[in-house]
C-alpha cells in the first residue's frame, strides 16, 4: 500500500516539487493534486511575456493534462480545497473528502490590494494569473485606453511596458521615491524611470494613492496630492499576501506565511508547506529561483532523505522588459561595514554598483550593461576574496585579471571619428586638428571645435585627448572637485544642470557620474541649492540635504539648543511685538536675550520640541522668522533716515524695509546682508556689506561685494540711481546674477572677484535687458520662496510631531 | 538580568523619520539617534558626538555615515566609528526593522548605571 500524497496548490512550486520527487522516488506515493485554477500548470514568471504579445499561452504550459496522467496523479483542477481536518488526515473539497498521509500546502500568493476606496470597482485588477492577463488584454483591445498602474516594482513595470506595448496610455503611480526600490538603488531607479518615460509611460513616484473613482466602472484614480488620473483599467501591482486561509483554520503555526522550518515543515509534522504561502526564517519569497530550491529540499525529504535542508539563496532580480537592461543580487545596501564601488557611465547611461563586505561581493546592481552580471553573481555566491582584483573589478572579467586599465592609453587609441563631445558632435579628429593648429588649452579648445562648450561633462576626456596628444607638453590639470565623491567643480555642475535641464538629485549624480550612492555632507547642500535656484518651480526642495540650521530654521548651539529670531524689517519694532519677544522669553525659560549686530534681538538657548510653539506665539505677534540660519537675506540693517534724522537725506528705513520684503525667504550661495544708509556719513555701515545702499540729496549710490568678516573690504561701485524704484531693480538684478552664477559658499565678494566687476555690470547695469530677465527670473522663485518657514511648521499636529522626540523610554523604565 | 533572545519593542514606524534623517528616542541613560538611511536601514548611536557632544541625530546622513552638525566629524552608523583623521568612537544600540515597524532591543528600557 502506497502512502497518500496529497498536494493542494497546482502552481510552478507543486509542479517542481512533482518533477523533483518523480526523479527521487518515482513509486513511492499516491499522488492528488488540487488546484483552484480550472487549468494545469504554467510559468507564471512569464506572464509579462504573454501580456506583451511576445508569447503565447500555449508557449508558457510547463505541465498539461498528459504529464499528470502519464505520472499517475489525479487532477482536482477548478476545484478549491475548504478545510483540512488534521485529526482525520484528510481535505475536504466540493468533491468530498481526500484522506492524506502526507499533505504539502503550495497555495501561492494573491494580489495585496490596498485598502482605498473604489478597489472592488469592475475594471480594478491584480497582474498574478492568466485570468488577469485576459482581463488586461480584453482593456487593451480598443484604442486610445488608459491603464494606471499602481506599484512601481517589477511587476508593475512588466504590466506597464506590457500595456503600453499594446498600445495603452500608460501611467505608473508608486508609493516610494524610486522604482523598484528593493532591488533598486535610487541611482538606478532613476535610468529606469527615464527609460520608461522614453517609451511614453507616465511615471510619478512618491504617488499616495487616496482612492479608485468611478461608479459602475473605474474612471480614475484619486491621489492624496488631489491630483487625478484617468483610467479605464488599473493594475494593483502594490504586492502579494500569501494565501494561508487553509493553515490559520487549520490551526497551524502561521505569521506573514506559513511558518515552515529548514525542512520546510509547518508545525504538523504531517504537513509541509512551500512555495509563496511560506514563512522561512522571517522572509516570504517571492520570487522563483529560491521556489524551485524549496521543491528540490522538499522532494528529497518526501522522498526520505532527512538532511535535506532549505538554505536561503541570494536570489537576482531581471526586469523582463525588451530592451531594458537591468540586474541586482544581494544587499543593495551599504551596511555595517560594507564598502562599494560604483561606476557610471552617463553618456550611455550605464550604472553598475557592487556592494563590498570584508574583501568579498554581496550585492550587484548593473543597470544598462548587464554583460557582466554572471561573473559577478558567480564572484557572490563563491564569497571569493576581490582584494587582489579590486581596483578593476568593476570593469568586469575583461580588465580584472589584466593589467591596470591606463586611460591615456584608452584615449590613444580611439579612431579620429570617435565622438567626443556629444551636446555638439564633435570627433577626436576635430580635436587632434584644433591641436595641431594651435589650441594647447582647454579654453582653446571650446573656442576652435566648441567641444565641452555645452554641458561640459566631457571636458576630463577633451583634456586626455590634449594629454595624449600633446605628450609632455601638456600637464594634466589638477581635479577640484567640490568633494571626493566627483571630479566636477561648482561651474562645471551649475553648467550641467542648466544645459540637460537635469531637476533632480539622483539624476544629477548620475549624469555627473557622481562616485558615492548619495553624496555626502559637503555636495548634498550644493546641489539642493544649484537645483532649487535652477528650477524654482519644478525642483523639491530636500530638507534632508540641508545643514542643521535650515533644516531647524534656527541656529543650533554648541549645548543642542537653538536660537530664535524674529524678522524686524528695517531694524524697526514695535511696543507690542518686543512685549510678544518678552512673553515668548519668559514663557519657554529662555536663558539669553541679545540685541545683535544686524538691529534685531535674539533668543538664545530654546529647546528643539519647544520651537514649533514658540513659533507660534511669535506668529500671532505678526512676527515671522529673520532668517538668521540661513544661505539667504539675512538683515537689511538701516538708519532712521529722513523720518528723524536731521542729517537724513532719504527715507533710509522705508528703502531698508522695501529692500527686505522683496529679498526675504530667498535662497542663496551664502549669507546674504545689506544696509541703507540716509546720508553718507553712513551709520548703517553700508559699505562693508554685500550689498550697500548710501542715500545723497540726488539719489542713491549702489555699491556691492563688500565684506566684515574673515576677510574686510569695502563696497565697490555698482551704479547711481535717482529713484528707488531703480533701487530695488538693480539689487534684485545683483542678488540673482550672483544666485544663479556664484558657487555655493561663496560669498558675493569671493564671487565678484572671480568673475569681476566689469562683469557683473554688463548684465546688471549696461543691459536693461538682461536687468529686467534676472529681476523676472528672480519673482518666479520668489513666488515659491518668499514664505515663512515658521508658519508652515506650526500648522497640524502632525507637522509638529517632527519636532519631538520619536519615542520617550524614559516613562517606562521609571514603571 | 535577561541573557537569552532579545525581547524587541516597537517604538514607532520607519516612516516617522525621513529617508537620510534620524529622530531622537530619550532612555534613561540619555538620548539615541535613530538614523534612517537612504535605501532604508536604520541605526541607533548615542546622540552625542564623541567630539564635542554635538547632536548627531541633526547631522547630514550620507552613505552610513552621518556628519556633526557642530565640527563635520564624520561618524560611521554601523560602528559608531569616526572616520578619516578623526579618532573617537560613540556607542551603537541594537535595533531592527520588520514590516515598517521600528523595534528596540528591550535592553534600551533598562535602567543601568554608569559604569
Amino acid at each position: 500500500m502506497k502512502e497518500k500524497l496529497v498536494i493542494i496548490g497546482a502552481g510552478m512550486a507543486s509542479g517542481r516539487l512533482l518533477e523533483d520527487l518523480f526523479e527521487h522516488a518515482p513509486d513511492r506515493y499516491d499522488i492528488t493534486l488540487f488546484g483552484a485554477e480550472p487549468r494545469g500548470n504554467y510559468n507564471r514568471i512569464m506572464l509579462s511575456p504573454v501580456l506583451a504579445g511576445e508569447k503565447s499561452y500555449e508557449e508558457i504550459v510547463t505541465h498539461d493534462a498528459a504529464w499528470y496522467r502519464s505520472h499517475g496523479i489525479a487532477t482536482r483542477f477548478g476545484e478549491p480545497v475548504v478545510r483540512i481536518d488534521r485529526e482525520r488526515g484528510c481535505v475536504i473539497s466540493p468533491g468530498g473528502e481526500t484522506p492524506y498521509d502526507r499533505l504539502v500546502i503550495a497555495t501561492g500568493s494573491a494580489s495585496f490590494f490596498i485598502p482605498v476606496p473604489g478597489r472592488d470597482l469592475p475594471g480594478v485588477i491584480g497582474f498574478r494569473d492568466m485570468d488577469d492577463v485576459e482581463a488586461m488584454l480584453e482593456a487593451a483591445r480598443a484604442p486610445g485606453r488608459r491603464a494606471v498602474i499602481i506599484g512601481g516594482g517589477l511587476l508593475g513595470l512588466e504590466a506597464a511596458a506590457a500595456l503600453r506595448a499594446r498600445g495603452m496610455e500608460v501611467t505608473v503611480l508608486h508609493l516610494m521615491g524610486h522604482l523598484m526600490e528593493r532591488q533598486l538603488d535610487p541611482a538606478a531607479g532613476y535610468l529606469l524611470q527615464r527609460a520608461l518615460e522614453a517609451r511614453g509611460i507616465e511615471v510619478f513616484c512618491n504617488a499616495h494613492t487616496k482612492a479608485i473613482l468611478g461608479h459602475e466602472r473605474v474612471d480614475a484614480v484619486l491621489l492624496e496630492d488631489g491630483s487625478v488620473h484617468e483610467a479605464d483599467l488599473v493594475v494593483m501591482a502594490t504586492g502579494i499576501r500569501p494565501e494561508t486561509r487553509l493553515a490559520v483554520d487549520a490551526g497551524l503555526r502561521v505569521e506573514r506565511g506559513i511558518w515552515v522550518d529548514d525542512a520546510l515543515q509547518t508545525t504538523d509534522p504531517a504537513i509541509y508547506a512551500l512555495g509563496e504561502c511560506v514563512e522561512h526564517r522571517q522572509t516570504v519569497y517571492g520570487l522563483v529561483a529560491p521556489l524551485y530550491d524549496m521543491a528540490r529540499v522538499l522532494a528529497r525529504r518526501l522522498a526520505g532523505d532527512a538532511d535535506a535542508a532549505f538554505e536561503p539563496p541570494a536570489v537576482s532580480t531581471r526586469l523582463k522588459v525588451t530592451g531594458i537592461d537591468l540586474f541586482s543580487v544581494g544587499e543593495i545596501a551599504t551596511d555595517k561595514g560594507h564598502e562599494e564601488i560604483v561606476f557610471r557611465d552617463p553618456g550611455r547611461g550605464i550604472y553598475k554598483r557592487l556592494v563590498i563586505e570584508a574583501g568579498r561581493i554581496i550585492g550587484v546592481v548593473l543597470y544598462g550593461d548587464t554583460t557582466d552580471s554572471g561573473w559577478f553573481f558567480a564572484k557572490l555566491k563563491a564569497g571569493e576574496d576581490i582584494d587582489p582584483i579590486r581596483d578593476t573589478v568593476i570593469f568586469g572579467p575583461a580588465y580584472a585579471e589584466g593589467a591596470a586599465a591606463d586611460p591615456l592609453a584608452a584615449v590613444a587609441a580611439l579612431p579620429p571619428e570617435a565622438e567626443i563631445c556629444g551636446c555638439n558632435g564633435v570627433c577626436k579628429g576635430d580635436i587632434v586638428a584644433a591641436i595641431e593648429g594651435g589650441a594647447t588649452d582647454l579654453a582653446a579648445i571650446r573656442a576652435t571645435t566648441k567641444a565641452s562648450a555645452s554641458c561640459g561633462s566631457c571636458a576630463g576626456l577633451v583634456e586626455q585627448v590634449l594629454a595624449a596628444t600633446l605628450g609632455d607638453d601638456f600637464a594634466l590639470p589638477e581635479k577640484k572637485g567640490i568633494c571626493p565623491c566627483t571630479d566636477l567643480g561648482h561651474e562645471d555642475i551649475r553648467r550641467l544642470i542648466k544645459a540637460r535641464e537635469i531637476k533632480t538629485m539622483p539624476a544629477l549624480m548620475q549624469e555627473a557620474g557622481w562616485k558615492s550612492s548619495c553624496g555626502c555632507h559637503v555636495c548634498r547642500p550644493a546641489l539642493n541649492f544649484y537645483l532649487l535656484a535652477e528650477w524654482p518651480l519644478e525642483y523639491a526642495d530636500d530638507a534632508q540635504s540641508r545643514f542643521v540650521n535650515e533644516r531647524n530654521h534656527a541656529n543650533i548651539q554648541k549645548d543642542g539648543t537653538y536660537s530664535v529670531m524674529p524678522r524686524m524689517w528695517g531694524g524697526m519694532t514695535t511696543p507690542a511685538e518686543l512685549r510678544a519677544i518678552a512673553d515668548a522669553a519668559e514663557k519657554y525659560d529662555v536663558p539669553a536675550v541679545k540685541v545683535t549686530g544686524g538691529q534685531r534681538i535674539d533668543l538664545l538657548g530654546v529647546k528643539k520640541e519647544d520651537l514649533p510653539s514658540i513659533w507660534a506665539d511669535l506668529n500671532a505677534a505678526g512676527m515671522v522668522s529673520g532668517h538668521a540660519y540661513s544661505k539667504g537675506l539675512r538683515t537689511v540693517k538701516t538708519c532712521v533716515g529722513t523720518d528723524f534724522c536731521r542729517f537724513g537725506t532719504q527715507d533710509s528705513t522705508g528703502l531698508g524695509i522695501r529692500l527686505e520684503k522683496i529679498l526675504w525667504g530667498s535662497w542663496t550661495p551664502h549669507k546674504v546682508k545689506l544696509a541703507v544708509s540716509g546720508c553718507p556719513r553712513n551709520c548703517a555701515e553700508a559699505t562693508c556689506k554685500d550689498v550697500g545702499v548710501i542715500c545723497t540729496e540726488t539719489g542713491y549710490e549702489i555699491g556691492v561685494a563688500g565684506a566684515a568678516g574673515m576677510d574686510l573690504k569695502k563696497t565697490e561701485p555698482l551704479v547711481r540711481v535717482a529713484t528707488e524704484d531703480e533701487v530695488a531693480e538693480y539689487v534684485t538684478a545683483f542678488i540673482q546674477l550672483y544666485r544663479e552664477n556664484a558657487a555655493y559658499l561663496d560669498r558675493p565678494y569671493k564671487w565678484v572677484e572671480k568673475v569681476g566687476m566689469d562683469w557683473v555690470r554688463a548684465r546688471v547695469v549696461e543691459d536693461a535687458d538682461s536687468r529686467k530677465a534676472l529681476c523676472e527670473r528672480f519673482e518666479i522663485s520668489q513666488s515659491v520662496y518668499r514664505k515663512d518657514p515658521w508658519a508652515q511648521e506650526t500648522g497640524a499636529a502632525q507637522r509638529r510631531r517632527k519636532w519631538a522626540p520619536l519615542a520617550d523610554l524614559t516613562l517606562e523604565a521609571a514603571e | 538580568m535577561k541573557t537569552e533572545t532579545t525581547d524587541w519593542i516597537d517604538i514607532a514606524a520607519l516612516d516617522d523619520i525621513p529617508p537620510r534623517g534620524a529622530r531622537v528616542v530619550r532612555t534613561a541613560e540619555g538620548c539615541i539617534a535613530v538614523f534612517r538611511t537612504h535605501d532604508d536601514r536604520v541605526f541607533a548611536l548615542d546622540d552625542r558626538c564623541p567630539h564635542k557632544g554635538g547632536p548627531l541625530s541633526e547631522g547630514i546622513v550620507h552613505g552610513t555615515a552621518v556628519t556633526c552638525p557642530l565640527h563635520n566629524w564624520v561618524i560611521d552608523l554601523a560602528t559608531g566609528e569616526a572616520r578619516g583623521a578623526d579618532e573617537g568612537r560613540v556607542r551603537s544600540h541594537e535595533i531592527r526593522i520588520r514590516e515598517g515597524r521600528i523595534l528596540v532591543s528591550s535592553q534600551w528600557l533598562a535602567k543601568r548605571k554608569a559604569a
